[in-house]
């Protein structure tokens, strides 16, 4: 299963580095990754592979959801299919 | 890959216009659960959706996390109860209520529909007792909604049913009276009424349903008014446009949800119902939208044409994006579930004759109205009577849900909470249509329910 992780917030070092590393410590395999500054807002977007994820869908969502609190972020992950059904005909 | 600009306009949809799923409702046929103990069927029902719908809400919630959409509500719809209490010696039907009432909390659903009869044409004996136990049934249940099809177009509109209907909206009224009238929140008389209904008051599972089947309803007011903020000045073929293609985009999602979640419960998907139903939080309404397209205050001149407009191009959109579409499928406009209109009725620019016009080119009818607590029984059935011709003739559902508030004028304000909102009371014509309504009888089908 594949899904998309949004991180939204104020930039600041680190933010990819703790990012990936969770998704490293729960075998989450990064597949594209795009970012951006927009208006001092840092904007992250990655597709990721979700197939040897150690975890359930809903654990992980909560540790990223966590941590990205813990550093004034909000981050999100939802399975692809959600835009590829809304954008895609 | 979807493209970043893509992904941050899903992201923003939800978080900042409010769009999500409406409801999951998953309908249940109770026709194998007819005995002629009342006490053994009430049993098999409630055995009946403890097994189907067991994992219900657990998957709503797995598909909520999953696709970081919210489900707000997860819902069953029944069997009407009139054709399977029939079949037992009860005189009262309440126990069904609460034995439906039971399975609805057991479960965690958080509304249940179909404590409900057909009389379009005439009533039978078990309808005729379901009826009578209606205001009893609401008032000592929680989560049972109920609703009484009394016009189609095929057969016109049963005029004793409709007398009837005022009479038993009063006394729930009365009944629930500590609570604003709550129980007839939970009432719905209708026109036309639709098998495959997700939404509440109204729904049911009607008798033309498989066993058990899974239909969404959608929503989404505050995306398609945010659309329609960069159409400012343009014509109305391009606002046409922008609503078509928002409402494609919400319906896709429905349909996406919809498979998941038949999918996951091995329950066969049966439509998604493209409506564009409004909330009481800010900016998720319906009357937003139309004062988006130029209208100073909802109710203003224009209103219906807006109305219009806006349930046409949902449609249009929507059908589209699904495999199935049914329900009710258009734009609610429930009084107190809609912040902008209830602004707009204590601005004075709302009356209750526009409200009426403006059904004659939305999804429903009168809904969640509050009226004075003294407004009689012969008044309400005028104005169910008025709905119900609206929908016969025009070939289209009509429904009144309208809360006589006890000991309320107008002026005041009834507070049903969460999603059922508040509703500040209208006034009502004061002239009778008591004779009118005590001729009884039928009025006949219109010459078009002649197609064949």
């Amino acid at each position: 299963m594949r899904a998309i992780v949004t991180v939204i917030g104020k930039d600041k070092i680190g933010i990819i580095a703790g990012v990936c590393s969770i998704l490293a410590e729960h075998q989450v395999n990064i597949l594209d990754i795009s970012q951006t500054i927009l208006q001092e807002y840092f904007t992250m977007i990655m597709l990721v592979d979700l197939s040897r994820c150690a975890v359930p869908f809903e654990e992980l969502s909560r540790i990223l959801k966590e941590w990205g609190e813990e550093q004034a972020l909000s981050i999100r992950i939802q399975r692809e299919d959600i835009f590829n059904a809304m954008h895609r005909i | 890959m979807i493209n970043q600009g893509e992904i941050l306009q899903t992201i923003e949809m939800i978080d900042q216009q409010h769009l999500d799923i409406r409801t999951i409702t998953m309908g249940i046929s109770l026709r194998d659960c007819a005995d002629s103990d009342a006490r053994k069927s009430c049993e098999k029902i409630y055995d009946k959706i403890c097994r189907l719908a067991g994992n219900l809400v657990r998957t709503g919630e797995e598909i909520e996390a999953e696709f970081g959409i919210p489900i707000v509500n997860k819902r069953i719809s029944v069997t009407p109860i009139s054709m399977i209490a029939e079949s037992s010696d009860a005189s009262d039907y309440v126990p069904f209520a609460v034995a439906l009432d039971r399975a609805a909390r057991e479960v965690g659903v958080n509304f249940l529909g179909g404590f409900s009869s057909l009389v379009h044409k005439g009533a039978t004996v078990g309808d005729e007792k379901l009826i009578a136990s209606i205001p009893e049934a609401l008032a000592s249940t929680e989560f049972v909604c109920s609703s009484v099809n009394v016009a189609t177009t095929r057969a016109g509109i049963n005029m004793d049913a409709v007398a009837l209907m005022g009479r038993i909206i009063k006394e729930t009224a009365n009944l629930t009276a500590s609570s604003g009238g709550m129980g007839c929140a939970k009432l719905v008389v209708f026109a036309n009424a639709v098998e495959d209904n997700p939404f509440m008051a109204g729904a049911f599972h009607g008798v033309g349903e498989p066993e058990c089947a899974i239909n969404v309803g959608v929503s989404g007011p505050g995306v398609v008014r945010q659309a329609l903020r960069s159409a400012k000045g343009l014509p109305f073929d391009q606002v046409a446009e922008i609503v078509k293609k928002t409402a494609f985009r919400i319906t896709r999602m429905g349909q996406l949800v919809a498979m998941e979640a038949s999918r996951r419960l091995k329950v066969p998907f049966g439509v998604v119902d493209l409506s564009l139903a409004p909330t009481p939080a800010i900016g998720d309404s319906v009357a937003d939208i139309l004062e988006e397209m130029g209208l100073e205050s909802v109710g203003a001149p224009g209103t219906t044409a807006a109305l219009a407009l806006l349930n046409d191009a949902v449609k249009k959109g929507g059908v589209m994006a699904s495999g199935h579409v049914g329900g009710l499928s258009g734009a609610f406009i429930p009084v107190s579930e809609d912040a902008g209109m209830i602004a707009a009725l204590q601005r004075g620019s709302l009356s209750l004759e526009k409200l009426e016009a403006m059904t004659c080119v939305c999804s429903v009818g009168l809904d969640m109205i509050a009226v004075p607590g003294d407004t009689s029984a012969e008044t309400l059935a005028g104005i169910i009577a008025d709905e119900a011709a609206i929908g016969v003739v025009n070939n289209k559902t009509t429904a009144v849900r309208i809360i006589p508030a006890p000991g309320k004028t107008v002026g005041d304000v009834v507070d049903f909470g969460g999603l059922l909102g508040s509703a500040p009371v209208m006034p009502v014509n004061r002239f009778s249509p008591a004779q009118f309504i005590a001729r009884g009888g039928r009025i006949p089908a219109p010459l078009h329910s002649l197609k064949n």
